[in-house]
């Protein structure tokens, strides 16, 4: 089931409320993203740790509802 | 409560046990099924590393026990040296940035980059 841009915004910002989130729709399908999370609470946090805090807002989205996010995630 | 299967933890446990670079992927390394999982292993292939691959495909178990096991939400999933370096994005970009040669060079694992 596709998953809209905003909300896929809005769960991440929810929980990582200084986050700066640029998705892109790969595909034009609601299926196939690309998100790029900017967020300074990112800091001192393994890559795994990052993308872990970002799977975590998407509340169980992840693998499920959402098939494909490519995830980079950045400090600044 | 959906609890991890303590074969299927097993299994891992004995996979990780036994193969220093293990990819937990959809499909194997000459038919992937999925776009990350062929993307990992053309990473793994252009550093000339040899690695064991599990299809996930070939049993539900092994696909919901591998998430948990790693508390990772998504396939494919690589581990080196029982430890989880991570799914398609964070390998390719360590790959991208030579820290995954750096790692692997760390842990005594041959490389031989085309």
């Amino acid at each position: 089931m596709p998953l809209e841009k905003k909300i896929i915004e809005e769960l991440i910002k929810s929980s990582i409320p200084d986050a700066k989130v640029i998705i892109e729709d790969l595909r034009g399908d609601g299926d196939h993203y690309s998100a790029t999370v900017i967020s300074k609470t990112f800091d001192g946090k393994s890559k795994i740790e990052q993308h872990k805090m970002v799977y975590n807002s998407l509340e169980g989205k992840m693998g499920k509802e959402l098939h494909a996010l490519m995830l980079k995630t950045k400090l600044e | 409560m959906n609890d991890i299967n303590i074969d299927v933890t097993e299994s891992i446990n004995n996979e990780l046990n036994t193969n220093d670079v293990v990819l937990f992927m959809k499909g194997t390394p000459d038919f992937p099924m999925c776009g990350f999982s062929a993307a990992t292993v053309q990473v793994l292939k252009n550093l000339g590393i040899s690695f064991s691959s599990i299809n996930v495909l070939d049993s539900n178990e092994m696909r919901e026990g591998i998430k948990k096991f790693s508390d990772w939400p998504t396939i494919p999933q690589l581990y080196v040296k029982k430890e989880f370096i991570g799914g398609c994005d964070i390998v390719k970009e360590m790959y991208e940035s030579g820290e995954l040669l750096e790692l692997l060079n760390s842990r005594g694992i041959q490389v031989n980059p085309s």
